[in-house]
């Protein structure tokens, strides 16, 4: 059994602009140990997915079907206090800004002894010990010294670590990292990045990376998901979608990365702007801004099709490469239509 | 790329910007934002300049627009030093900036043509109102927008729409040098790609200078001719793009090119990444000497009492180390 089983997940949010659906049908299955990496632009959905597997959609927000199990438990529609128990203790979530996301009138060590006490049957003792020994966990000097002060007097590296000393206080089975090293500078970035692979190793846990920084993926993660407007387009292990990209809007993101073959030459950018999600086109989702669609892609959505076990995509350009390369005939395709 | 005519467009001279900071009770700190950093930039040529969050890249771009006055140090342009107040405001006509934030750098009570036609004004480009539209429009022309956005305002245009309304007005008084504070970190990488073609296309077209600063280093190495790497205030190194990349000298910029994520699976989990310890240091507390050898893993005493000089260790490449020799 998949340590996190997410079925046809469909998030909206009900605007007075009308139904925006973010997350438009996404499924995929967590392994315990496995670094999963999602990946797409603002707005593709990568974050409205990690906040409906924690519940913790803004007030709009709303599951409106779909299926999320953790060890087989079912969390939609389980209700608030059945999430208590799953939020910190099955599931933790870091985000982008250490800053905001740390209570600035309150001491670091209040805050990292509340999510413990909260979560955990440590008495007030217990959880400044176990406090300590987290903080001493992410590297953080002297911490009995740093448990009594304010976020301001920590870094934006530093924050960020004592967001997954938090995360992690409960030892969770999952953690969601959102977007945990865009705020931070390269030098930082590379601490934060090992700091969390080798607790990882360590701790055995599961990740959920969301990014849009391929570098990052590359370097973290061994699945990967790529999603574009609500929707996923492809998911397979980091080597098949690097190296055998199968959907045209990753070949598209593929091609746009600045590297160094690309210096006095010109860059190969994604065309058109993106989707406006209120108003979605009927087919493929990025049909009007594919260079390779086809009739087929503006009026029909494709489905999502295996290429191998490792690696699934959602493109009618696989099905037009079978049919030339005549492993397909037109017959089969227009019955199982 | 165009042609580079190697005889510098803009000199800067042991450029200094030190703000005070207010540390109450009518005490004042300086916080050296730039502490004597020299370079030029050749026509035609685009110069990166990276660095982390707080390392002065900014302000060394704003400080040459006088955008801040200048503590100390010489900013000379086409072999004129930039002095009094009609210098610089002749300089701004020849000058112009494109700032990180597509949001909040374009006045949401303004009309594109206004924003784009308000160079226009201010330096009283036109003869009539007539001239002034038309040059509204051939600038939307280059940056890929059409007539009918003109009457828009900005908030109707996504992310990198309103970065080419930000190009459009840079070069509304036809310059020749545009300092580019980040053009294109606050946009998603389809979308990037987009804007960095047309810095490149409309270097071509125009003949424009560029200092490009940014710390994404794949897309600084991707635009750049040279790149200049800058460090608490301090220039570290300055080389060929390719140069820098392949064989970076200081010990700050080896480990500032190793912890770039590469986008690449097979080669992400071979790098060897050159882990620097702790945080960079409070440019209001900075170390004495080298400003990095408080995370530097060659330090040693020469290091705290002097600052290493910015030499040429060979031809075009410069460093600011002590120990360029044992490090490499």
């Amino acid at each position: 059994m998949p340590l996190l089983e997410v079925k046809d997940l469909h998030t909206s949010f009900f605007t007075d602009a009308g139904e925006v659906k973010a997350v438009n049908g996404v499924s995929f299955n967590l392994d315990h140990g496995k670094v999963l990496g999602i990946v797409g632009e603002s707005g593709s959905g990568k974050s409205v997915t990690a906040y409906s597997i924690m519940q913790i959609l803004a007030g709009t927000g709303k599951i409106v079907s779909g299926s999320i199990k953790v060890d087989g438990q079912e969390l939609v529609g389980a209700g608030e206090k059945v999430m208590k128990t799953i939020r910190g203790n099955k599931i933790s979530i870091i985000f982008q800004d250490p800053m905001t996301s740390l209570n600035p009138t309150y001491t670091i060590g209040h805050q990292l002894m509340e999510a413990i006490v909260l979560h955990t049957d440590r008495n007030k003792k217990q959880a400044y010990d176990r406090a300590v020994e987290m903080l001493r966990l992410v590297n953080i000097n002297e911490p009995e010294k740093r448990m009594d002060q304010y976020p301001f007097e920590f870094s934006g590296g530093m924050r960020q670590r004592i967001m997954i000393a938090m995360a992690l206080a409960c030892e969770p089975d999952i953690l969601i990292a959102d977007e945990p090293t865009t705020a931070l500078d390269v030098t930082i970035q590379a601490q934060i990045l090992e700091l969390m692979q080798s607790l990882q190793k360590e701790l055995g846990m599961a990740i959920i990376m969301i990014t849009h920084d391929l570098g990052v993926v590359a370097q973290m993660c061994d699945e990967v998901i790529v999603m574009y407007a609500g929707s996923i387009c492809e998911q397979g292990t980091a080597d098949e979608i690097f190296y055998n990209p199968c959907h045209e809007y990753t070949k598209g993101l593929m091609r746009s990365i600045p590297t160094a073959d690309t210096a006095g030459s010109k860059l190969q950018p994604i065309t058109g702007t993106p989707i406006d999600l209120l108003n979605m086109p009927k087919g493929c989702p990025f049909a009007p801004r594919c260079d390779a669609a086809m009739k087929i892609c503006l009026t029909q959505r494709c489905e999502r099709m295996e290429i191998n076990e490792e690696h699934a995509a959602a493109c009618w350009m696989n099905v037009k490469k079978a049919l030339d390369a005549g492993e397909l005939a037109l017959k089969e395709v227009a019955t199982s239509e | 790329m165009s042609e580079i005519i190697k005889q510098p467009l803009l000199e800067v001279k042991d450029l200094k910007q030190h703000f005070s900071i207010n540390m109450g009770a009518f005490k004042t700190k300086p916080l050296k934002a730039v502490d004597g950093v020299s370079f030029s930039i050749n026509k035609g040529e685009t110069l990166g300049l990276v660095g982390e969050s707080g390392c002065g890249k900014t302000t060394v771009g704003r400080t040459i627009l006088h955008l801040y006055k200048p503590t100390a140090g010489e900013i000379w342009y086409n072999g004129k030093k930039i002095e009094t107040k009609q210098d610089i405001m002749e300089f701004r006509k020849k000058a112009t900036m494109v700032f990180q934030d597509p949001y909040s750098s374009l006045n949401p009570r303004m009309t594109v043509a206004d924003i784009i036609g308000e160079p226009l004004d201010v330096h009283k480009l036109y003869t009539s109102k007539q001239e002034r539209q038309e040059r509204i429009l051939e600038l939307m022309g280059h940056v890929g927008l059409n007539s009918e956005h003109a009457a828009r305002y900005a908030h109707e245009f996504s992310g990198g729409q309103r970065q080419r309304i930000g190009i459009a007005r840079a070069l509304a008084v036809n310059p020749d040098f545009i300092v580019c504070d980040e053009p294109v970190s606050a946009l998603d990488v389809s979308i990037q790609a987009q804007v960095i073609n047309m810095f490149d296309e409309l270097q071509d077209k125009l003949g424009l200078t560029y200092l490009f600063i940014a710390h994404d280093l794949l897309v600084v190495r991707h635009i750049s001719d040279r790149i200049a790497v800058m460090y608490l205030g301090k220039m570290v190194e300055l080389a060929d793009a390719a140069t820098i990349y392949d064989r970076p000298l200081h010990p700050y910029s080896k480990s500032l090119l190793s912890a770039v994520p590469v986008p690449d699976p097979k080669i992400a989990r071979a790098n060897q990444r050159i882990m620097l310890e702790g945080d960079i240091p409070s440019p209001l507390n900075a170390p004495s000497g080298c400003p990095f050898r408080t995370r530097c893993p060659y330090a040693t005493e020469q290091c705290a009492a002097e600052m290493p000089e910015f030499k040429e260790v060979e031809k075009g490449h410069f460093v600011a180390c002590h120990h360029v020799a044992e490090v490499n």
